[in-house]
């Protein structure tokens, strides 16, 4: 990052939500280069970005859009790049109808399923063998959350226009995709002044190409949207039409919320993922090991997964050990299955209807932190057991008892069947084990000092809890036991309480070979015949040669700027991915001042400032031979070797299923009309159809007025997450104790708010209240010959710790984004009113009054089609079931 | 031990004159003279300077109170906060490219920074007087302005056009570690003292709490604990740096806003940033404090400023209060000799 000559920084608040992150970008920024902030809000990152642009909340495709437009009809792309690296050159099916000759429906749409058939999506003369077919049960399970490193699978052979001029050629499909994208669009749908746009789309083509480059950081302001992965998808178009990837400086930086959250996805802890981005096989699509990995391999296909075999092998043996043998199919029976959503809100909603007994909740407060917590709470309170394990006490320990249902009286807490069980759980200094941050480092970090009283580290907790349901099961015969009962158990613990060696489980991780357990140093080791054990083969190497590679810490002054030796970062160490892309198709460093990895023809292989991405030897004239697969099948001019064509995908013809090219959609709930197509809101988004659940109208709908007001919520630097880390302690606490929110001093004067009064919101699911802080760092925007009014909240707050508030997140409902499940959680409307909000049985019969004005039925949700949008019949004849 | 900085029994010079504040106070080899040089254009305003200070030097909780002085509700520097952060909200240009809110349909500001009221505040801060709060009857657009002279009074400002200009300052202030220390001067029981990195800090078990010293800093800074009556503020970490190790706020700073080291390294450091920021268009860049010629002859904790000192809260001509001290007692002898004289002259008359 502190190599980039400007940073665009959207969807994120860094200097407050990752300050120490942040110290790159001033980095960057002493070094000269410019910084650019795009929010709803002027915050702490924008105070010291070169240039602020106020965004409305929901529109950054209609903004990255226009830029991709301003690249594409100024032809400012990085040609040389495009050609080679990206699939800009390959012929689209004749068949594929984009969004914008559909009134913002792709092709294939099937209305029964509101899900695409992707067969009309292909590359030309690969409509049927793409294997993608019919998305809906792909929604389900968030399959396309896999593809997030898999890439999707495509035939080999694809036809070509190398001059980019054919008219079905991903170049010319993006350009007349986005042509509509024009600054006076940005005006008309972001509210952003076309000159404003202008700057900013200048300073970023201007610098990036040979010898310049530029970087894009974003987070979860860009995740938790209807359209979300689509943000992405746009922000990866233009850094790939700018040759900005895979070099120093450049990138799509995705910052995690915290502390190794990118481990829990690397090593997950969501329901359709295994360790090294396995996907969690399916009851009736992989019945077994060979179906199940040939569906991450794609037998054909090019690239790395085609080892895929071997790192699923590896996993299971390291799972069952002796148990796991290549005739029984390494204990594959003994995995779960998914058989359909699992994800988070459907478990809450199914806890709310009795489906769900006892919940587990560790690191986590979804009475605060999670969408709709009324839901959240209510589900909670409708278990058998619940086990909460965290420092504090915190909301979704003590709902039962003093949660805002109890004052309405929806809980009642004599009678409230969920037994709580509270175990105080170790803070990370006092508990050894890695963090995975951002950019995929791995770091040690020591134990220091003993955690008091009873409190235990989460290795503790489930080596023993596994030890003691296996001491209950020992002697069953039961098959479904085996399970359990089959598992490597044998940790070496240490202490008084007998605390599981954490260097003993990354060693298992890094894997090892099962007859000598010498550690592995590559994931290239792995087998599938049963020799090798591996927990996570993506982190194969953190252990090499027995040393705990995560846990150097040679200070940066001793060591080049790549520093290879603070900590491991995954794979292989790689600090940049696909830095093949940092060299020219003939392996020259693009310019000297970009150099860092490139082809040494003397010593006939790769080298540079850092390992690799591609295979070591392997020249640039590489052409693969006629039917070759997996990794041999790539050419030595195919950066993006996880890709199922090695190039980076401008167009994707499969695994994203809300369409080929993201297309702006407003949010599940807004103010305003989608000025560019009939469709108002993504048709593919999840949706639950749940009492509990309610959207407020958009229009077109009637009755949209009732809540006129956007709101964001986000986070401050003072407090963490749902606050059981910051507002149970004092100096943290002191430093932001009152929930409030920011207004601007034209909605002020127009509601009627005074600076440090009481304001309430209110949505179709509750009403909540805050301090009012009017500030000029809040805008109004004129959005298509109106005035939008944008409010911003903290999510910290609870009615637990220091200093207590309403919770944000009670205003939200759950809308879904159809690719990874995540939910729209950084927009929703609400109405403002001056003054506190009413208490008791009266706040409910408020947040009714408005359900009823807003003609809301429980259970009835907005049609996932704008009613108008012509929807033709899908060209496929499949199942529904994505079965052909 | 012989090599280790000492300072022999001899009587310790007033600090009045003191170019090398520690050899003045009688250090026998003492070591460079440390500071800190807080460049607030790179302030993130993460407030970790706060937070790491009252962490590592105990200092206890400065009160829960929501002051709606922007992001600030620490309010000022006290006995229990020994770092602060201002946060100014101000409806001027940033040298951005494009103002922040051109082509937005703006009315007046009604700058945060404005919220500032005279009224106390009804939780207990710890500290006497306490910390001006916020009042909740207060109206977003009359607001009152408190007669920073600089910043010209918010909301007062816009015009016809609305508000387009903006930017948010953010500044961690901290005590200044005066050549000419005025607390220091005062103090009638040796419990503020000035060490051998030239820092003044106050021996807790010394301080007898007669609160001459606070009156006595021009900067407001040395402050009284209520429940203890005895005087805190910042040490510089003087059992940190004492051991090598940089200060807990420093040491915390991710994006070295705060830097710690010899003064006139950092001296250094600072003309030459200021000089890279007018060079990139920051006109109003300007250090505080490096200037051994000003009233307190020069800070051992500097500033980079954007904008006049008064904006931030500073004084913007700070003189040692103790500055007049002799040239008083000079007057106050003559004055004595002079009424000496007279009465000796009426007797000699008398006798006439």
């Amino acid at each position: 990052m502190a190599n980039a000559d400007v940073i665009v920084i959207q969807g994120s608040n860094m200097a407050e939500a990752h300050p120490v992150g942040f110290q790159w970008v001033m980095e960057a920024k002493r070094r000269g280069a410019k910084v650019f902030h795009v929010d709803p809000r002027f915050t702490r990152t924008s105070a010291v970005a070169d240039a602020y642009l106020p965004i409305r909340a929901g529109t950054d495709i209609a903004l990255l859009g226009a830029v991709v437009n301003y690249i594409l009809s100024n032809e400012l792309d990085f040609r040389e790049y495009v050609l080679a690296y990206t699939n800009a050159a390959t012929i689209v099916s004749d068949d594929f109808v984009d969004a914008e000759d559909a009134d913002g429906l792709f092709s294939g749409f099937d209305p029964a399923t509101a899900s695409y058939v992707q067969d009309s999506w292909q590359y030309a003369g690969h409509e049927r063998d793409s294997g993608s077919g019919h998305t809906a049960r792909e929604r389900e399970t968030a399959a396309g959350l896999r593809h997030e490193s898999h890439g999707a699978p495509i035939s080999r052979q694809v036809q070509r226009d190398e001059t980019l001029q054919h008219p079905r050629c991903v170049y010319q499909i993006l350009k007349r995709h986005f042509a509509r994208y024009t600054p006076e669009m940005v005006e008309r749908v972001c509210g952003v002044p076309r000159e404003k746009f202008l700057e900013l789309a200048r300073a970023w083509t201007e610098n990036s190409g040979r010898e310049r480059t530029g970087c894009l950081i974003y987070s979860v302001g860009w995740t938790q949207h209807t359209v979300g992965v689509q943000y992405i998808r746009t922000g990866a178009i233009i850094q790939l039409l700018l040759g900005n990837m895979g070099r120093p400086g450049g990138g799509v930086l995705a910052l995690r919320g915290h502390a190794s959250i990118q481990g829990s996805t690397d090593i997950p802890t969501l329901f359709n993922l295994l360790p090294g981005y396995l996907p969690m096989p399916h009851h009736a699509r992989h019945p077994d090991f060979d179906a199940w990995v040939d569906s991450i391999r794609h037998p054909g296909q090019k690239g790395f997964w085609g080892g895929a075999r071997a790192y699923a092998a590896s996993l299971l043996k390291a799972y069952w050990g002796d148990a796991a043998t290549p005739d029984n199919d390494f204990c594959y029976g003994h995995l779960p299955r998914l058989t359909g959503d699992h994800g988070t809100y459907q478990q809450v909603l199914n806890m709310i209807d009795g489906k769900v007994k006892g919940y587990f909740l560790l690191g986590q407060n979804p009475a605060v932190g999670s969408a709709h917590g009324r839901a959240q709470r209510l589900g909670m309170a409708n278990l058998d057991w619940l086990v909460v394990r965290d420092l504090f006490m915190i909301e979704s320990a003590t709902f039962w008892q003093r949660g805002p249902e109890v004052a309405t009286g929806e809980i009642v807490p004599e009678r409230c069947a969920t037994e709580v069980f509270f175990l105080p759980a170790a803070s990370h200094v006092e508990k050894e084990g890695t963090f995975t941050q951002t950019q995929r480092l791995l770091q040690w970090r020591e134990k220091a000092v003993d955690p008091p009283g009873d409190a235990r580290s989460e290795l503790w907790f489930f080596y023993h809890l596994g030890r003691r349901i296996r001491a209950k099961l020992a002697g069953s015969t039961l098959p479904r036991d085996r399970a359990l009962l089959d598992l490597t158990w044998g940790y070496p613990t240490h202490g008084r309480h007998a605390e599981p060696d954490a260097e003993a489980v990354l060693r298992e991780i890094n894997g090892y070979d099962t007859a000598s357990g010498r550690p592995l140093s590559a994931f290239t080791q792995a087998r599938d015949d049963g020799t090798t054990a591996i927990g996570c083969w993506i982190y194969t190497g953190v252990y090499a040669d027995g040393v705990n590679q995560a846990a150097r810490r040679r200070p940066g002054h001793e060591q080049d700027w790549v520093a290879a030796e603070w900590g491991w970062a995954w794979p292989a160490n790689r600090r940049l991915l696909y830095n093949r892309a940092s060299a020219d198709p003939q392996g020259r460093p693009w310019s000297e001042r970009k150099r860092y990895v490139w082809w040494d023809a003397d010593a006939g292989r790769w080298t540079g400032r850092d390992v690799p991405d591609f295979e070591v030897t392997k020249p640039p004239s590489y052409r693969p031979p006629e039917g070759a697969t997996g990794p041999a099948a790539l050419a030595g001019d195919d950066p993006f070797i996880m890709q199922a064509d090695g190039k980076g995908w401008l167009y994707a013809p499969s695994g994203v299923l809300d369409g080929p090219l993201p297309t702006h959609y407003e949010p599940a709930e807004s103010p305003v009309r989608n000025p560019l197509y009939g469709q108002q809101a993504n048709p593919t988004r999840k949706m639950y159809d749940h009492p509990v659940n309610s959207t407020n109208p958009s229009p077109p709908q009637q009755h949209d007025q009732v809540f006129p007001y956007v709101f964001t919520v986000s986070r401050l630097t003072e407090h963490h997450t749902a606050g059981g880390m910051s507002r149970t302690v004092a100096p943290l606490a002191e430093l932001q104790p009152e929930m409030f929110v920011e207004v601007s001093p034209e909605l002020a004067a127009l509601v009627g708010l005074t600076h440090l009064g009481w304001a309430h919101l209110i949505s179709a699911r509750a009403a909540i209240e805050a301090r009012v802080l009017v500030t000029d760092r809040l805008v109004p925007l004129a959005v298509d010959g109106r005035v939008i009014h944008q409010v911003w909240l903290p999510y910290h707050f609870g009615f637990e710790g220091l200093v207590t508030g309403d919770s944000a997140n009670d205003l939200f409902g759950i809308t879904l984004d159809p690719n990874v499940l995540i939910q729209e959680s950084k927009i929703g409307t609400c109405d403002v009113r001056p003054g506190r909000r009413p208490t008791g049985a009266a706040l409910r019969e408020l947040v009714q009054d408005y359900r009823t004005r807003a003609g809301i039925v429980p259970g009835v949700l907005p049609p996932a089609v704008t009613p108008g949008v012509p929807v033709e019949p899908p060209g496929s004849t499949g199942d529904g079931e994505g079965n052909p | 031990m012989a090599d280790r900085p000492h300072r022999p029994a001899a009587p310790p010079q007033s600090s009045l004159s003191a170019a090398d504040p520690a050899t003045a106070a009688g250090w026998v080899d003492a070591p460079p003279r440390m500071g800190f040089f807080t460049d607030t254009s790179v302030c993130i305003g993460c407030k970790a300077c706060e937070v790491a200070c009252k962490e590592w030097n105990g200092v206890p909780t400065s009160g829960l109170d929501l002051l709606g002085m922007s992001y600030d509700n620490t309010g000022a520097l006290t006995a229990n906060s020994w770092r602060h952060v201002a946060f100014v909200e101000q409806p001027r240009p940033a040298g951005h490219g494009t103002a922040s809110f051109a082509g937005n349909p703006t009315g007046d500001s009604a700058s945060a920074a404005s919220a500032a009221r005279s009224a106390g505040t009804a939780k207990p801060t710890g500290t006497e007087p306490g910390v001006l709060a916020g009042e909740p009857q207060a109206a977003a657009r009359t607001t009152e302005f408190l007669g920073m002279p600089a910043a010209g009074p918010p909301g007062r400002t816009g015009s016809a056009e609305g508000r387009s200009d903006f930017r948010w300052l953010m500044m961690s202030d901290v005590c200044k570690h005066c050549t000419r220390a005025g607390c220091l001067d005062v103090c009638p029981t040796g419990a503020l003292f000035r060490t051998e990195f030239g820092t003044v800090v106050v021996q807790e078990d010394i301080c007898n709490g007669c609160g001459y010293c606070v009156s006595a800093c021009p900067y407001g800074v040395i402050d009284r604990r209520v429940d203890d009556g005895r005087v805190w503020k910042c040490t510089l970490c003087y059992d940190r740096i004492g051991a090598g190790l940089t200060p807990a706020c420093a040491q915390a700073c991710p994006t070295e806003s705060i830097q710690y080291g010899p003064l006139d390294e950092l001296r250094e450091r600072a003309a030459e940033r200021v000089a890279t920021l007018r060079e990139r268009g920051e006109p109003q860049a300007r250090l505080y404090g490096h200037d051994p010629h000003d009233g307190v002859g020069g800070d051992g904790a500097f500033f980079l400023l954007l904008d006049e000192p008064e904006v931030y809260g500073l004084p913007p001509d700070p003189q040692v209060t103790t500055r007049d001290l002799p040239a008083m007692w000079r007057r106050a002898g003559l004055a004595a000799l002079a009424m000496t004289a007279v009465a000796v002259g009426a007797f000699l008359g008398g006798r006439r």
